[in-house]
């Protein structure tokens, strides 16, 4: 496959700007729909205190489990909180911890992955081996588990999920450091008497942290069902904080009466993912060089 | 290399990593912050429980002794006790194993049965408005808490149409047939985006090959040539994903199986998070690794005896 693609290279070269030039991004409809969307799920998460005027924490029991209507746009819960006050501040939280989880285990397995890929040999053997015994683990099992064993708090979120993501980012990258490290800029490189750290970081990397990039936003997917997972179990951020994931838990004691309790956080949820999953569809197909 | 030795290869390179996964789960006591044996036993912490418990977990000992002890008694099958319950964790985890594999068995039985149908349709006409339908079901479907899809099957089929029980384990064969059909969708629909994207894919690649253009110029009918020529060579592919997403669903169980009160291993570990039952959630997350690296091998096995034209000498 490696022997394939350096031969394409250099043909495609010339093409791939001309290719560049019909696929710009704002051509690609999938992908405009993905920003349009994820723009405004942060954009509304962002000014979630400009868009309500309630507390999504205050309780008031003489409005409780109220519907939709003009003071409460989407009703209240049981403890008479606003619920679109609270999808508001839960997303905000969310989205945060989202982002944020999905940094550590980026940049970990990237290290990890180019050490493995470039040095190969002993190196490689034992991350690979690492990354063959965590991935025996389920997901959801081990950041559960982890979760449960470090108490629950959005610090234990973060160090559960990067030591379980890393390894999709170290596998990733890998493999296409393999593929890239015998082409000739790297040869010149070494040639030209650059250290193993620079031909890395200046050279290997730049051109294989896209596939990285592309993984992440589904990664970050699948950071969110985790965290609201999490808050569904009763393993996240401790109540009353409004979080996703919990409020599905409460509604679902209504869900014959008031199914708009448990729906309609699933259904942000679903709106974000489909967000992030059109953006990550559309950069692939426009970073991937020509099929 | 023949059969027997990629067989004997696969068996031995699992031995580092069944060792990594006991050192994991080992591990796990000492991530617990403060004395472990005090943190876990939480308001039932006598000075003397706390003794018993460090007394039982050799935690007193050095760590590399402590691993052994407790590699020694897992290659006795003993587990541990249960917090809780009193009694022994591996006759617990043996006990609740059933409904679990059930569940994973159905699981993949409905994904291959959405799966398949839905992917022929989208790769029979490339870009069209059904392959446009088809393809839209990842995007939506990838990022769909699983839990909350089960909630929607509940109210609309149990609570609504009172088609299925809204939950349970079910008695007796056709029991479990209806009691596990909610639960088993609910786990396959978060499955089949992956599997539909997958086996599409490959079906778009089996379509350029040439004898599937001289099977056209042959005259087969359509139909024939998707279910003889195309399915065929497509489907390894999709098993390889579907082997490779085992994790995936195994660790889906753990949820679906709370919100459908179905009684597995997974709904035993969260029952024993609840219950502080420390030795139970270890024992369970063991197990589960356990499953995912022997169905990982059978997969591979099966895989070698598929497709005629996989090379043991890799």
């Amino acid at each position: 496959m490696s022997a394939l693609q350096v031969q394409a290279e250099a043909p495609l070269a010339a093409g791939r700007a001309r290719g560049r030039q019909a696929r710009r991004w704002y051509r690609q409809p999938a992908l405009m729909a993905g920003i349009v969307i994820l723009v405004v799920v942060v954009g509304m998460a962002l000014a979630a205190p400009l868009l309500t005027s309630y507390n999504p924490i205050a309780q008031n029991l003489n409005a409780s489990l109220l519907g939709p209507g003009a003071h409460h746009l989407l009703g209240t819960d049981q403890l008479g909180r606003d619920t679109f006050t609270r999808l508001l501040y839960g997303l905000r939280l969310d989205l945060r911890i989202a982002f944020i989880a999905v940094l550590f285990p980026f940049v970990l397995g990237v290290v990890l992955g180019s050490l493995a890929g470039y040095f190969g040999g002993w190196v490689d053997v034992i991350i690979m081996r690492l990354v063959d015994i965590v991935v025996a683990f389920p997901f959801y099992v081990l950041v559960i588990a982890l979760v449960f064993v470090l108490g629950p708090g959005e610090r234990s979120i973060y160090i559960a999920i990067t030591a379980v993501s890393w390894v999709a980012y170290a596998r990733i990258i890998r493999g296409e450091i393999l593929v890239a490290k015998r082409q000739d800029y790297v040869t010149a490189a070494r040639a030209g008497g650059l250290s193993s750290l620079r031909i890395m970081g200046r050279h290997l990397l730049p051109n294989v942290i896209t596939q990285a990039f592309i993984y992440a936003m589904s990664d970050i997917i699948q950071d969110i069902l985790a965290i609201v997972t999490l808050g569904y179990l009763g393993l996240g951020i401790p109540p009353p904080t409004a979080d996703l994931g919990s409020m599905i838990n409460d509604g679902q004691n209504f869900l014959s009466t008031h199914w708009q309790l448990t729906t309609t956080p699933g259904l942000v949820v679903v709106f974000v993912g489909l967000g992030l999953s059109l953006v990550g569809d559309g950069l692939a197909d426009l970073l991937r060089p020509g099929q | 290399m023949g059969r027997a030795g990629f067989v004997v290869q696969r068996l031995l390179l699992l031995v580092p990593v069944a060792v990594g996964v006991t050192i994991i789960v080992f591990f796990m006591v000492h991530l617990i912050p403060g004395d472990p044996a005090a943190t876990i036993l939480g308001i039932h912490a006598t000075p003397q429980a706390i003794a018993l418990l460090h007394q039982q977990w050799g935690l007193n000992r050095p760590l590399p002794s402590q691993y052994w002890l407790f590699l020694d008694r897992l290659l006795h099958g003993n587990l541990g006790q249960s917090l809780y319950y009193g009694t022994s964790v591996s006759s617990l985890i043996l006990s609740h194993l059933p409904p679990t594999l059930w569940l994973l068995g159905y699981a993949i039985v409905l994904t291959v049965l959405i799966s398949v149908p839905l992917a022929v349709l989208a790769a029979s006409r490339r870009d069209g408005i059904r392959d446009h339908m088809v393809r839209a079901v990842p995007l939506v479907g990838l990022g769909m808490p699983q839990f909350w899809l089960g909630f929607l099957l509940i109210y609309g089929f149990a609570i609504s149409l009172r088609i299925f029980p809204v939950s349970g384990y079910g008695s007796g064969f056709t029991g479990h047939l209806r009691s596990m059909f909610l639960p088993g969708l609910t786990v396959a629909l978060a499955l089949t985006p992956v599997v539909i994207r997958s086996l599409r894919a490959s079906m778009l690649n089996v379509l350029t090959a040439e004898y599937i253009v001289t099977a056209r110029s042959k005259g087969v009918s359509p139909q024939r040539l998707f279910l003889r020529h195309v399915l065929r060579n497509a489907v390894i592919p999709a098993v390889t994903v579907l082997a490779v997403n085992i994790g995936f669903l195994v660790g889906a169980t753990v949820i679906i199986e709370q919100i459908f009160a179905v009684p597995g291993i997974g709904q035993l570990m969260i029952n024993s998070i609840f219950q502080r039952d420390f030795p139970v959630v270890q024992g369970v997350t063991l197990v589960f690794g356990v499953m995912v690296v022997l169905v990982n091998l059978l997969a591979d096995l099966a895989y070698a005896a598929l497709d005629p034209r996989v090379r043991f000498d890799r």
